[in-house]
C-alpha cells in the first residue's frame, strides 16, 4: 500500500485546439470488411467484441467488402444518395436564410447525413423515431414535403407547429417522427416506453432512438438502457458519435476510457459500432438490430462513429475550440462522397449523373424555399399568429387560460 | 355502495379503469406481485396479468419518461411515485416533456399519464416522506393537479384523471388512506367506516376536475384547504366555535375560483390552509388570487396556516403539522381583525 501519494485531478482534454494540427490518432480504423457479423440470435455475451471493433463495408477505393453488406436493390442506393445530397442541399438553403434573417437559428448536420437518412429508408414506415435535432435527414429520406419543413423553420403562417416552437424541432407523425424537444436524451428513454407499449399490445412496430453522444451522459440515456434490457423493449438504442456536443469533446462523456457502444455491456444488451459515414454499414447495422427487435431478442445499441462537421448551430463557432481543418482529417470521410465513389466503382453512376443530381436537387430546394418564404418568414413578419400561443396547452382551454387571452386580445 | 378506505377506493378506481380500457397500464415501484406500500394496487397483477401491473426498476426519471413514450404511442399509462418526496428525477420528464408534449407538436403527440404519488406527513417520515410538493406542478403549465381529501372523491377524481387526456398530477394524502385524520395525533385513529364519505359506488363514477366542495357551509369566514387539512380546519372550527365555511378545493389546476369568490364574497373573511411550505406555496396562488376577485368584500387580512419554511421534521413532526390550534387561532385572528 502506497500512503501519503497526493492524489491527482485530471481532466480530459482533445488532442487539438485551435491552430493546433488535428490529430485523430485516437480513431482506429480497421479495414472494411474485418468485423465479424454473428447470427441475430447470437447471446449478447458472445459478440462483446463487436462493441470495441468498428463495422465497415465501403473501402478506400469505393468497394463493398465483407459479411455486412447488405442486399439492396441499386434504386434504394440512388435514393439514400439522393437524400443526403437532399439534406446538405437543404442546410445550406436554410444556413442562408438565418444568416438573411428569414429564422431565428438552423442546425446543419453536415457530415452526418447517412445516419438519419439510412436509419429512415431501412425502417418500416409504421416505426417510431424518437429523434435529435440533427436528423433532418429521416424527414428528407422519407419524403416530407420541404414546404412543410421550411415552414416550420420560418415559423410562418403555414408553420403547423404554429410557430410555437423552435426552428429545426419538428413533428411529423405521418413519417414515424416524433416530436423533437430541446432537453437532450429525454426521448431515448420515451422511445423505450413506446416499444414497450408496442410489446404490450402484441404489435409489430418497433422505435428508435437516437442521442449523441454527449447525451449519454444524461440520467435518461442509462433509464432507457435499464428499461430497455429490464423488459427487451423491441428498440433500437443509437449513439451518434460526432465527437462533439458543442464546444466538448467526447472525452468529457467518458469517452478517452471507452467506447460509447460498451456502455450496454454491463446491461446485458448487444452493441454495434459502426463507421456512420458509410451508407451501406448504415444500412446493414440498422437491419440487423430491427430484425433482433422484431425477432422478440430485444434491444440493440449502436454507436455510430461520425463527424459534426459544421457548427453546433447558427449560434456558434467552433473555430474558438477546434482546428477550423479537422473536419478534413476526420478518417472516415464524407457519406456523400463515399456512397458516390461506391455507386461508380459499380458502373451505376458517373460524376457527370452526380452533377445533374446536385443540380436537379439545388433547383427542387430552390423552388419549395421559394414556396415557403411565400407565407412569410421572420424578416416579413408573417409570422403564426398570436392568438395560437394558448392552444394546445390542454386539450380544452380551462378557464385562467381563456381569460388571459382574452386579456392579451383587449390590450394589444 | 360499499365501505372503502381511500387507498381500496384509489385501488377500485384502478380496477374499474383497466376493467373499461384495454390502455390503461399502472407501473411503479413494488406496486405489482406486492400491490404497492401503501396497497393501491393491491391484487391488480392477479387480475389483469403482469403485462399491464408491472414493478419498475428504482428510476422516477425512467418510470415518467417511459409512460410519455407509452401515452404518444397510445397508451393511458397509470404510474406511481412511491412517495411524492421521490419525483424530481421526474420533474425533467414531466415539465419538459408530459407538459409539453401536446404544445410543441400541436396535438400530434400527447402524454395522457395519471401520476399518483403519496404527499403529507403525520407518518414519522421524517423530510424524505412527507413533503407536499403541490405548488411545484401548479405552476407548471400543461399539468392538471388533484388532491383528493377523502375515499368518495378520491375514486371519482382518479377515474376523472385517467380518462383525462392531458397528465394529471395525482397526489395522496397518506394519512388519510385509513381514515379522516384531524391533526389530534394523539388520539385513536377514525375509520373511514361511518364516515359519509367513505361509502363508495362500487363501479363507474366521475368527479369532475376543476371543481371544489363546500365540505361545511358558514357565514363568519372562507377557509382555503385540501387533502389533510380540510379536517384540520372543521376540527378547528368545531373547537372555536368560529362558523367556518370550509373549501375542499379538490383540482388546484384549474382552480374552482367561481366557488372560492361566491364563497368570500359572503363572509368577508379569508384562511387558507396547506400542509407544504409557506413561501412560493400554493396558499401564495390563494392569497393572491382572492385579493383579485374579492378586494372589496374583505374585511380582515387573508391569513395562511402551512407548514414552516424547514425541511420536514422528524421527531418534532407535530411541532410542525399545521394542527387545530394553529388553524384555530388564525380564525379568531381574522374574525377579530
Amino acid at each position: 500500500m502506497i500512503e501519503g501519494v497526493p492524489l491527482r485531478f485530471r481532466i480530459p482534454e482533445p488532442p487539438a485546439r485551435p491552430g493546433e494540427r488535428a490529430d485523430f490518432s485516437y480513431i482506429v480504423v480497421p479495414p472494411a470488411g474485418s468485423a465479424r457479423r454473428p447470427e441475430i440470435e447470437t447471446d449478447p455475451s458472445e459478440m462483446r467484441d463487436l462493441a470495441y471493433s468498428l463495422i465497415r463495408v465501403l473501402d478506400d477505393d469505393g468497394s463493398a467488402t465483407g459479411p455486412w453488406i447488405p442486399e439492396l436493390e441499386p434504386d434504394a442506393l440512388y435514393h439514400g444518395l439522393r437524400a443526403m445530397v437532399m439534406t446538405r442541399t437543404y442546410d445550406d438553403r436554410m444556413l442562408m436564410a438565418q444568416r438573411q434573417g428569414k429564422t431565428s437559428f438552423y442546425m446543419r448536420c453536415t457530415g452526418e447525413e447517412a445516419i438519419a437518412v439510412g436509419h429512415a429508408l431501412e425502417l418500416d414506415r409504421d416505426d417510431m423515431f424518437f429523434p435529435t435535432y440533427r436528423n433532418q435527414g429521416w424527414l428528407i429520406a422519407r419524403r416530407w414535403p420541404l414546404v412543410e419543413m421550411m415552414c416550420q423553420v420560418f415559423s410562418n403562417e403555414k408553420d403547423r407547429l404554429h410557430g410555437r416552437q423552435m426552428p429545426i424541432m419538428y413533428s411529423a407523425r405521418e413519417v414515424g417522427f416524433f416530436s423533437i424537444s430541446g432537453n437532450l436524451g429525454t426521448q431515448f428513454i420515451q422511445a423505450v416506453g413506446w416499444a414497450m407499449a408496442s410489446a404490450i399490445k402484441g404489435d409489430t412496430r418497433i422505435a428508435s432512438g437516437m442521442v449523441g453522444e454527449g447525451t449519454t451522459a444524461e440520467a435518461d440515456f442509462h433509464n432507457a438502457l435499464t428499461f430497455a434490457t429490464t423488459y427487451q423493449a423491441p428498440v433500437i438504442l443509437n449513439i451518434v458519435n460526432n465527437q462533439w456536443a458543442i464546444s466538448t469533446f467526447q472525452g468529457i462523456a467518458g469517452g478517452n476510457q471507452s467506447t460509447f457502444a460498451a456502455r450496454a455491456i454491463g446491461h446485458g444488451i448487444p452493441a454495434l459500432r459502426v463507421d456512420g459515414n458509410d451508407y451501406l454499414a448504415v444500412i446493414a447495422a440498422t437491419r440487423w438490430a430491427a430484425q433482433r427487435a422484431r425477432a422478440n431478442l430485444g434491444p440493440t445499441v449502436i454507436e455510430w462513429l461520425t463527424y459534426r462537421a459544421a457548427a453546433h448551430s447558427t449560434s456558434d463557432d467552433p473555430s474558438r475550440y477546434r482546428p477550423a481543418d479537422e473536419w478534413k482529417s476526420w478518417p472516415l470521410g464524407d457519406p456523400i462522397e463515399r456512397l458516390k465513389n461506391h455507386l461508380i466503382a459499380r458502373g451505376d453512376w458517373s460524376e457527370e449523373q452526380h452533377r445533374d443530381l446536385v443540380a436537379d436537387v439545388d433547383r427542387e430546394v430552390l423552388a419549395a424555399a421559394r414556396d415557403a418564404e411565400s407565407y412569410g418568414t421572420l424578416l416579413d413578419g408573417r409570422v403564426a399568429s398570436a392568438k395560437s400561443i394558448f392552444e394546445d396547452v390542454y386539450k380544452d382551454m380551462p378557464p385562467h387560460l381563456q381569460r388571459q387571452r382574452r386579456q392579451m386580445e383587449d390590450e394589444r | 355502495m360499499t365501505t372503502m378506505a381511500m387507498n381500496a377506493a384509489i385501488r377500485s378506481a384502478i380496477d374499474v379503469m383497466m376493467e373499461r380500457d384495454d390502455n390503461v397500464v399502472v407501473f411503479g415501484e413494488d406496486i405489482g406481485y406486492f400491490g404497492g406500500v401503501f396497497r393501491c394496487t393491491e391484487g391488480l397483477q392477479a387480475k389483469y396479468g403482469s403485462e399491464r401491473v408491472f414493478d419498475a426498476p428504482i428510476a422516477e426519471g425512467g418510470i415518467v419518461g417511459a409512460a410519455v413514450g407509452m401515452g404518444a404511442y397510445g397508451l393511458r399509462p397509470v404510474i406511481e411515485i412511491q412517495f411524492a418526496d421521490y419525483v424530481y428525477p421526474g420533474l425533467d420528464q414531466l415539465i419538459s416533456e408530459a407538459a409539453r408534449l401536446r404544445y410543441r407538436s400541436s396535438a400530434e403527440f400527447t402524454a395522457p399519464l395519471t401520476v399518483r404519488m403519496p404527499c403529507g406527513g403525520g407518518i414519522h417520515g421524517g423530510q424524505t416522506h412527507s413533503q407536499s410538493p403541490e405548488s411545484l406542478f401548479t405552476h407548471v403549465c400543461g399539468l392538471i393537479t388533484v388532491i383528493p381529501s377523502n375515499p368518495y372523491d378520491a375514486k371519482g377524481l382518479l377515474i376523472a384523471s385517467i380518462e383525462d387526456d392531458d397528465p394529471v398530477i395525482f397526489l395522496e394524502p397518506k394519512r388519510l388512506y385509513n381514515g379522516p385524520f384531524d391533526g389530534h395525533h394523539d388520539k385513536p385513529v377514525v375509520p373511514w367506516a361511518g364516515h359519509p364519505l367513505g361509502e363508495v359506488p362500487d363501479g363507474y363514477y366521475r368527479v369532475e376536475l376543476g371543481s371544489a366542495a363546500i365540505r361545511r357551509p358558514g357565514d363568519d369566514l372562507t377557509v382555503l384547504a385540501y387533502g389533510t387539512m380540510v379536517y384540520v380546519a372543521e376540527a378547528a372550527a368545531e373547537e372555536t366555535g368560529i362558523d367556518a365555511e370550509i373549501i375542499d378545493l379538490r383540482t388546484l389546476l384549474p382552480l374552482d375560483t367561481d366557488t372560492i369568490e361566491a364563497s368570500v364574497a359572503k363572509t368577508g373573511r379569508c384562511v387558507i390552509v396547506h400542509e407544504a411550505t409557506r413561501t412560493s406555496g400554493f396558499g401564495a396562488e390563494l392569497s393572491a388570487t382572492v385579493q383579485e376577485l374579492c378586494f372589496y368584500h374583505l374585511e380582515a387580512p387573508i391569513e395562511r396556516v402551512t407548514g414552516w419554511d424547514t425541511p420536514y421534521p422528524h421527531a418534532q413532526e407535530w411541532d410542525y403539522f399545521p394542527g387545530p390550534a394553529r388553524v384555530g387561532a388564525a380564525y379568531r385572528r381574522v374574525i377579530a381583525a
